[in-house]
């Protein structure tokens, strides 16, 4: 293939995007797909979930039903128990994790949680995730070692973690719910499925990273295949196993809140839900604060049993405190007896700033009010609207303050134009094809560019950044999309992700780099995101929805403040683990700081980049579908009218339709950053 | 090939014609693992035809014994195979063809379980990087080996308290591996090759990842720990001094083949080619050679010359001889004047080397 094919095609398209656009007269199906093409897959799948219901369903309901036993059990167990107690064991558990430090944020957390009136709803959360998470665990490990052992299993294994973890969370509920039907189990299945690959993954990782010299000193010691396994491979790899059960609690905490949405449990998560939709703010701020605390309760305990150095703990002053806390435990169940304080947390104890806050969110939002529309309506006018509908029907007297003249047009086309001519000048021709590309959707507006257009370039892209294989993956799975008649869905989904994904990235990177520059930003930065990554998706929304009230500007901001956090952290990480050799010979040579930057470190840095783009598209689809909860018209909406009314086909086809634009994003991203590595020779991992 | 006179111990290892062969086809250039498919060029001619095949070959055709109490050492390049031998020996890896004869038992033909049994009781290794588990203390990590065999608790301390003394590191006994310097662990490693009393001690490159002065403090332990225990030895090293230091006989390879074996003077005085004489190139002679080395037996007379001891090193020698033109006398270990040396003996034993060389070149 010549090197001119790249910037022919991309012109191609881009005079296509115009054209298509002005005659769009008798050639309207080459621009909107016509409704007599659509042959929507719903009834066929509704049929064939009901065939397979109608058959194994009665299975599957009598697993669901053993399932609800222990959840039940659990849920019980942590009513009966005085609170006191629970609270007892959580603190002593953050003090054996790391110290006095997090038992003291344990303590606080769970004063909170009781003080604020949330105990009840709590625990029955917790009690899922504890019922969830060792079976994860189970299945995780099980699978771990199967892949650890034989090299054919990994290499089967992981594309179908890569699968299951570039799929929605949201995706998984509705064959679930179906499957076993309305329930406290649909919130355990489907946190376990969602929550079992990490552990997949850190469990290969850990049993193969073993050092060879430790297997071979084991061997020479004389250990049988069993002892191999159970007292060299399993505790040398001890320490990867519990990241994988710090990834998995959290995981399936975040799956658990979000199968509340199903609704019929008494548990926090729906707590959120309930209050965000009545537009009790305060309420919803409140309940979002005991999710985030419970999160990084279980993050933090969880994390420090993983991190920490056995060398520093004695078994001796173990067995003492758990001693001690036993004694404590029953000392308090005894008094729990006498004194109901210990046994219940009072309710006229119970605080609740609600209304107070309630009143000083009014009061910021109306006098506020000026600013808040002021910066919604610039970011609506000029940034999404364009982006959506096109500069062409974006820019009015209403919204920019002028119409849209015909000199005006000819000019941002000769705006266009000129900045390609200058690449084409410079030698960058595919930069200046793309950039008549870009100018020509942007004009046209990414909901209004023909269907056929769109496929055939995101195909092409495919194409130019990975291959035949992926481009043939790409048009199918597109495909797939058009002719099910979701296109229109899909094309949303796609503004307002890209609309994110492309903030975070420019934001994201740029605050990544600051940070790979200067330890006191990095100081600052990283609590936060650190703090936004282990929040459950719901809660994120709260503060934005209190403030912008429901709307897509508010889903773009939710999807910005949650999926900025990966483009962030990959991007100093790449920057500040580069080998050092390159970074002293370039200082050697005489680089300023800036040249070191920009022509060392970024290029060198951007496959990790690359990866964190990857990831922030990841972040940014799970986002979306949450998202739609206050007012998008995507695809996620399309999940929640298949979950709200039972109906597998439309929730499934919509959900197939994320993961089609989540793995396609993917793997170009995937193929970008192991291209560079390749080229660079280095190896990039995660942070 | 030179071999050398072997000592009159027993043999206690026996290396027959070992093959190790990497890649797809490597159990097909052999049948029924025999490894003695004829002389030395046969066997040269061999390797390279499974070389031309595209398989790597690791070990070829090597054989030597370790006698009872021997500190056998094998030197050679990276990537010469030292490793791979040994591995063969503790059954690590499986060699491709060959025999390896413990006390005349052929330990290829054992059965997994009869190979952990052995290793749990007749065999110690020590690892380059040490191999110690990082979530035991010291004395957990030395009684591993006893662990695995189901030693109780009480027993299998004392045991390893016992070898920890041994190593000299008592008191250190709570520390964790990744507490202690790289010379700490590997006394580590080397107390808990010798918990379960081995008779067979492997030991790949114990010293290379420690510093030259720790290096020499760990050499003078080595060999006061084989002064008390006497195990049979395989020693692999990339120092020629340290070999010298405590070999009592020595294996120079080269692309997985055994190029020389001999006593380390051997070597030094009678290198087999240039290959064997680069390792020895860098050796300090007069520091290393002995009076006794260089004594040419004979009946000149001795009478009324100085008497030095066979073990006196050529160092020593010098002003010695320096003042004595007529030479010296050289008396061995049990007494005997074994011979004369003068000035000139001295320069035509540090000449050998060059002389070599010239005739090599001819
Ligand atoms: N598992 C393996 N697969 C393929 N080739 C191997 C394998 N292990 C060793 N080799 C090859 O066998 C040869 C000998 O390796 P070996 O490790 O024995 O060398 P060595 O002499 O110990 O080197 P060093 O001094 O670096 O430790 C090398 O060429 C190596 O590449
Ligand atoms: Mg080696």
């Amino acid at each position: 293939m010549s090197r001119h094919t790249q910037p022919l095609v991309w012109a191609t398209l881009a005079a296509l995007t115009v054209v298509l656009h002005a005659l769009s007269g008798p050639l309207t199906y080459l621009v909107t797909y016509p409704d007599a093409w659509v042959a929507s897959p719903t009834d066929a799948m509704n049929a064939g979930m009901q065939a397979f219901v109608g058959v194994f369903g009665p299975m599957f309901k009598v697993v669901g039903s053993i399932l609800e036993w222990p959840i039940w059990a659990a849920q019980n167990v942590l009513r009966i128990v005085p609170w006191s107690v629970v609270a007892l064991l959580f603190v002593v558990l953050g003090y054996a994790a790391s110290g006095w430090r997090l038992a003291a944020f344990v303590a606080v957390s769970l004063l909170y949680m009781a003080g604020i009136g949330f105990w009840a709803e709590s625990m029955n959360s917790l009690a899922i995730v504890l019922i969830s998470v060792p079976m994860a665990l189970a299945v995780g490990f099980g699978f771990g070692v199967w892949g650890a052992y034989s090299e054919r299993a990994k290499r089967i294994i992981m594309p179908m973690l890569d699968l299951l973890q570039t799929i929605p969370a949201f995706a998984y509920l509705l064959p679930i719910l179906i499957l076993f039907g309305f329930g406290t189990t649909v919130g355990l299945v489907s946190s376990i499925l969602y929550a079992f690959p990490p552990m997949v993954r850190n469990t290969i990782l850990g049993l193969r990273a073993v050092p060879s010299e430790i297997v071979e000193a084991g061997l020479i010691s004389g250990a049988t295949p069993s002892q191999l396994f159970w007292k060299v491979k399993m505790p040398a790899a001890r320490a990867q196993m519990l990241l994988g059960v710090n990834q998995t609690t959290m995981a399936s905490l975040s799956m658990v809140i979000i199968a509340s949405i199903i609704g019929g449990t008494n548990d926090i998560g729906w707590e959120v839900l309930s209050t965000i939709r009545k537009a009790q703010f305060g309420e919803s701020l409140l309940v979002g604060f005991v999710i985030a605390l419970i999160a990084m309760v279980l993050d933090r305990i969880t994390y420090g049993f993983a991190t920490k150095d056995r060398a520093m703990s004695g078994a001796k002053a173990q067995r003492a405190l758990w001693t001690y806390t036993l004694i404590g435990a029953a000392v308090l169940a005894a008094l729990s007896l006498v004194v109901p304080f210990f046994a219940q947390w009072p309710a006229t104890w119970v605080f609740d700033p609600a209304p107070q806050m309630n009143a000083a969110l009014e009061y910021v939002v109306i006098n506020g009010r000026v600013a808040i529309e002021t910066l919604k309506n610039s970011a609506f006018f000029f940034l999404m609207l364009p982006v959506k509908i096109g500069l062409g029907k974006a820019v009015s007297p209403f919204t920019w303050g002028f119409a849209l003249t015909p000199a005006l047009i000819a000019g941002y086309a000769v705006i266009v134009a000129a900045f390609a001519a200058w690449a084409y000048i410079k030698g960058k021709r595919t930069l200046a094809a793309l950039a008549l590309l870009a100018g020509a959707f942007l004009f046209v507006g990414l909901t209004n560019i023909s269907w056929l257009v769109l496929l055939v370039s995101l195909v092409c892209a495919s194409y130019f950044i990975s291959g035949r294989n992926l481009a043939i993956g790409t048009g199918l799975g597109l495909l797939f999309l058009i002719v099910a008649g979701i296109w229109p869905q899909t094309v949303l989904s796609l503004y307002l992700c890209g609309l994110g994904v492309l903030v975070c990235f420019i934001f994201g990177t740029g605050i990544g780099i600051w940070a790979s520059e200067s330890k006191t930003v990095s100081a600052i930065v990283r609590p936060i995101i650190d703090t936004l990554q282990t929040m459950p998706l719901f809660v994120i929304l709260i503060p934005f929805v209190m403030v912008f009230k429901i709307g897509e500007f508010t889903a773009l901001l939710a999807v910005i403040a949650y999926a900025i956090v990966p483009a962030i952290r990959y991007t100093e990480h790449g920057l500040r683990n580069l080998p050092e050799s390159v970074t002293e010979a370039a200082t050697a040579i005489g680089a300023t700081r800036r040249q070191l930057l920009f022509k060392v470190k970024l290029p060198l840095a951007l496959p990790a980049i690359m990866l964190g783009l990857n990831q922030t598209i990841i972040y940014a689809i799970g986002m979306l579908v949450i998202a739609a909860l206050v007012g998008t018209n995507g695809l996620g909406q399309q999940i929640y009218i298949g979950l709200g009314d039972g109906d597998f086909g439309v929730g499934m086809t919509a959900g197939i339709g994320m993961a089609v634009i989540a793995m396609i994003a993917d793997r170009m991203t995937q193929a970008v950053s192991k291209r560079k590595q390749d080229e660079y020779g280095l190896s990039t991992d995660a942070p | 090939m030179t071999s050398a006179p072997s000592t009159s111990r027993e043999v206690k290892l026996s290396c027959r014609n070992v093959w190790k062969i990497y890649g797809d086809t490597a159990q097909s250039h052999f049948t029924a693992r025999q490894g003695d498919i004829g002389d030395e060029d046969t066997a040269k001619a061999h390797a390279q035809n499974i070389r031309d095949a595209g398989d790597i070959v690791a070990s070829a055709n090597v054989s030597f014994d370790v006698h009872v109490g021997e500190i056998f050492v094998i030197m050679g390049l990276s990537g010469s195979g030292k490793s791979t031998i040994v591995r063969c020996l503790s059954r690590l890896v499986e060699p491709t063809a060959g025999e390896i004869l413990f006390n005349g038992e052929n330990l290829l033909d054992q059965t997994p379980q009869q190979l952990i049994e052995f290793r749990r009781h007749k065999m110690g290794m020590v690892f380059q990087n040490f191999g110690l588990m990082p979530h035991l203390n010291v004395l957990d990590n030395v009684a591993f080996p006893l662990e695995l065999q189901g030693i109780p608790l009480a027993k299998r301390r004392a045991k390893a308290a016992q070898v920890i003394e041994l190593v000299g590191l008592t008191g250190r006994e709570d520390s964790f591996p990744r507490q202690l310097s790289g010379g700490q662990q590997q006394r580590v490693g080397i107390a808990r090759s010798l918990a379960v009393e081995p008779d067979l001690w492997f030991l790949d490159e114990p010293f290379s990842a420690l510093d030259p002065l720790i290096r020499r403090q760990m050499q003078d332990e080595f060999l006061r720990i084989q002064a008390e225990l006497n195990k049979s030895i395989v020693f692999i090293t990339h120092d020629f001094l340290e070999a010298l230091r405590i070999a009592d006989r020595m294996a120079i390879m080269r692309d997985g083949q055994v190029v020389q074996i001999g006593r380390p003077v051997d070597l030094i005085l009678n290198p087999a080619d240039d290959y064997v004489r680069e390792f020895t190139n860098d050796v300090p002679w007069e520091m290393v050679l002995t009076a006794g080395d260089i004594v040419l037996p004979g009946d000149a007379a001795t009478d009324g010359l100085q008497v030095v001891d066979a073990t006196e090193s050529l160092l020593d020698l010098l002003p010695v001889l320096a003042a004595h033109e007529e030479g010296v006398a050289v008396r061995d270990s049990a007494g005997q004047i074994t011979g004369v040396i003068k000035a000139r003996d001295f320069v035509r034993a540090l000449a050998s080397g060059s002389e070599a060389t010239t005739q090599a070149a001819q």
